[in-house]
């Protein structure tokens, strides 16, 4: 069997051939280790940076899922979520891409795309089916940057837009928020980037985003105010309902305008300050300049006035009510209530300018000044009233006038504040007469009046009484006999009664007596001889004649 | 031992296309003019190539994911552990199992027999030569059966496609698997399994 084995040799010629197929075949491996090797170089090569952002939550992010975009590009993933050292927020880990390592840079700022719903629009509803991703804006540092504070909201403005940014500074933020959007001429040309308080918490500092082609509209001259809200007016011209979209009423909004006439229309620099108004009336006011402070004391009662209630001279209004206080006066023991106003001289118009020059320079004691201005005005009848300004409500606002016949009051210069002496308003004095027609009313003795009617209506029950006892039925008595009288004259009138057959009797015989006297004064008409002669005997009318005489006898 | 004698020793050799026993002078079979060899050439060679090259790609495979899935617009790519892993967790441990076996256990007990049988082989060594036979025709039967991951992944790519509800997309590392497999098997059949006993000469 061994030497067998040895004898194997005969196939030698195919040695060549076999060779040259064993070396190709070990390309195989060769060819396997290279795209290996290459596949490793690849991922090696497409490696980013590795980050870390926090976020307040992990809400909708998936390690090894949720992705990083920047304008709809993936440019990482999430590479695993681990909560902080303290519990106050979540770390993400992100493994950005090697052609992303530009976001890995200072001034990069990611956030999470969720779905908003907001005042100001929804935003991120692809994100409802696909899942969170984490939103990237990239910055122009160079400097790099591993560990990022994730924003909790999507940034208003994305680096690069064309566009300036402009910071106004505001005494409240008023509705408004990251993202409300900013008017000129009621198209939306920016919207609020961020805002935020001074150190010393006295006014807000709101940045906002002008887009490009509206941006050169903002210029020097430029007034910015809230336009949130509806701004209702009624005047003369009848009811004005203004806003700037319905948008605003809600959401709240900015808008911003160039006053009219000739201004500086030099666009404004990237990075201008503004002043942010109320209103668009308060933006187009002049400049009010400093305000000077004045206080005011009231005896009566100030229901309806406000702080912020205007401070009027000649229906020109120069102030507002700063402070409403009530204090005690020990002397008097009476309530006054103190009323601080500012007044802005610059209202005053060319006025204040004339009357400014009056004062004395010397000092920088504004108090001194004013109370050096207005003393000679009080001594003039100078005075601040509570004024109805409307029935409806009983709003009340300052009204500063010369009043006529006011009565003469010591003005204390040195007074700090300057005090301004008062008068009660018209309303004061239409209480005051009310009252003392109220009190005239009062002085009637009503209540003795009211006894002696008591009295007097008892007399007159007593009366009563008596005629209803005494009277009465004598009363009743007494018709009882008429009615019998009655009865008798009936009796006596009736037409078978004894009377009335004499009555006719009578009237018969006048009746036959009359005809006896008229046939006599016809005879004597015709026989007036007879009256002395006496009637010739006429065998005819010898009856007649001697009924005749016996009538005529008598 | 065994009294049976060789091809050699009886001046035959066969013919690996049709089976054709020629006489050991010849170089080409009479019936169908393939080439004759007693063993086949280089095998020992060929098979550690295929089977090293199978091996270092072994490794992308299962670091490259292997398919990308997208539900509802987010998307995910996995990796053959990741499906596994998944699985396991989603409950389906059956299926993981199944995975697991298919594109783990079976390639890495291909790569780890293969390998036994070359250098046993190699050193001709005696021992336990039924089994290694027998463990030979086992590798060679569930070579194919490797391929089950390719073909799933291939199914779902082409039925899943309903773009926004949800895609299915190949990856490279199922690329990597393919060849894998399919390098496995051509170690496999490089293999001359009468290598096992061909130790006998030198014992």
């Amino acid at each position: 069997m061994t030497e067998s084995g040895t004898a194997a040799a005969p196939p030698a010629p195919t040695a060549k051939r076999r060779r040259w197929s064993a070396g190709l075949i070990w390309l195989v491996p060769v060819v396997a280790a290279l795209i290996g090797i290459g596949m490793v170089i690849q991922n090696w090569a497409s490696e980013g940076p590795v980050i870390e952002m926090s976020f307040i939550t992990a809400e909708g992010l998936e390690a090894g899922k949720t992705q990083v975009k920047y304008k709809d590009v993936v440019i990482g993933l999430v590479e695993s979520i681990r909560l902080a050292g303290d519990n106050t927020h979540v770390i993400a880990r992100v493994n950005l891409g090697k052609d992303a390592s530009g976001f890995a840079t200072a001034d990069a700022r990611f956030w999470v795309v969720r779905p908003r719903f907001g005042t100001s629009g929804v935003s991120g509803i692809g994100t409802l089916l696909s899942g969170a991703y984490i939103g990237a804006d990239i910055g122009e540092s160079h400097e790099v940057k591993k560990i990022f504070v994730g924003l909790e909201r999507p940034p208003a403005v994305i680096h690069g837009s064309p566009g300036k940014r402009f910071t106004l500074v505001a005494n409240d933020i008023g509705s408004l928020d990251v993202g409300s959007p900013v008017y000129y001429r009621r198209i939306q040309v920016g919207r609020l980037v961020s805002y935020e308080l001074d150190k010393e918490g006295r006014q807000m500092h709101v940045d906002i985003f002008v887009d490009a082609p509206y941006d050169r509209f903002v210029n020097v001259s430029s007034r910015f105010w809230n336009a949130s809200g509806v701004d209702l007016n009624l005047d003369a011209g009848g009811l004005k309902l203004n806003t700037q979209s319905l948008a605003t009423v809600v959401a709240g909004g900015l808008a911003f305008a160039t006053p009219p006439g000739p201004r500086d229309t030099t666009p404004a620099s990237d990075g201008a300050q503004f002043q942010l108004f109320d209103d668009m009336q308060a933006a187009f006011a002049p400049p009010d300049g400093e305000p000077d402070y004045l206080q005011m004391r009231f005896e009566q009662s100030l229901r309806g006035l406000s702080v912020g209630s205007q401070v009027d001279f000649r229906g020109i209004v120069v102030g507002k009510v700063v402070s409403i206080r009530l204090d005690y006066d020990v002397d008097k023991h009476s309530f006054p209530l103190i009323v601080g106003v500012v007044i802005y001289p610059q209202r005053f118009g060319a006025a204040g300018e004339k009357i400014a020059q009056l004062a004395p320079r010397d000092g920088n004691d504004q108090n001194k000044r004013l109370a050096y201005l207005i003393e000679p005005m009080v001594a003039r009848g100078l005075r601040a009233q509570a004024r109805t300004g409307n029935l409806l409500t009983g709003q009340l606002y300052i009204a500063l006038d010369f009043i006529p016949g006011a009565v003469k009051v010591a003005f204390d210069p040195a007074t700090r504040p300057v005090e301004l002496p008062t008068t009660p308003g018209s309303f004061d004095r239409l209480q005051e007469q009310l009252t003392g027609i109220v009190d005239k009313l009062d002085r009637i003795p009503l209540e003795a009046i009211g006894k002696h009617l008591d009295s007097t209506i008892a007399r007159l029950d007593r009366t009563l009484r008596q005629v209803d006892e005494a009277t009465l039925p004598q009363f009743n008595a007494t018709l009882a006999g008429a009615q019998g009288t009655l009865g008798t004259a009936q009796q006596a009138i009736a037409t078978d009664a004894p009377l009335q057959q004499n009555l006719a009797q009578t009237l018969a015989e006048m009746q036959r007596a009359a005809r006896s006297l008229r046939a006599l004064t016809d005879y004597l008409g015709v026989h007036p001889e007879s009256l002395l002669r006496g009637k010739p005997v006429d065998p005819a009318l010898r009856e007649a004649p001697e009924n005749d005489g016996k009538g005529n006898k008598p | 031992m065994t009294a049976a004698p060789r091809a050699t020793e009886l001046g035959l050799v066969g013919c690996h296309t049709c089976g054709l026993t020629c006489a050991i002078g010849q170089t080409r079979c009479p019936r169908c003019a393939s080439h004759l060899h007693p063993r086949k050439p280089d095998s020992l060679a060929r098979s550690w190539a295929l089977l090293i090259a199978a091996l270092v790609l072994y490794v992308p495979s299962n670091m490259l994911p292997v398919m990308y899935t997208s539900m509802l617009g987010r998307g995910e790519a996995s990796t053959i552990l990741h499906g596994v892993v998944e699985f396991w967790k989603a409950g389906s441990w059956d299926i993981a199992l199944l995975i697991f076996i298919a594109s783990v256990a079976v390639p890495s007990t291909k790569f780890l027999v293969l390998g036994m049988l070359l250098v046993s082989a190699r050193r001709k060594s005696p021992w336990a030569r039924p089994q290694r036979a027998r463990l030979y025709r086992l590798v060679e039967l569930i070579g194919y059966w490797s391929m089950l991951d390719v073909v799933v992944v291939a199914l779902v790519c082409a039925l899943v496609q309903f773009h926004l509800l949800g895609t299915a997309e190949p990856r490279a590392g199922i690329v990597f698997f393919g060849l894998v497999v399919v390098l496995t098997m051509f170690a496999a059949m490089s293999f001359d399994p009468r290598l096992i006993w061909d130790a006998d000469d030198d014992a």
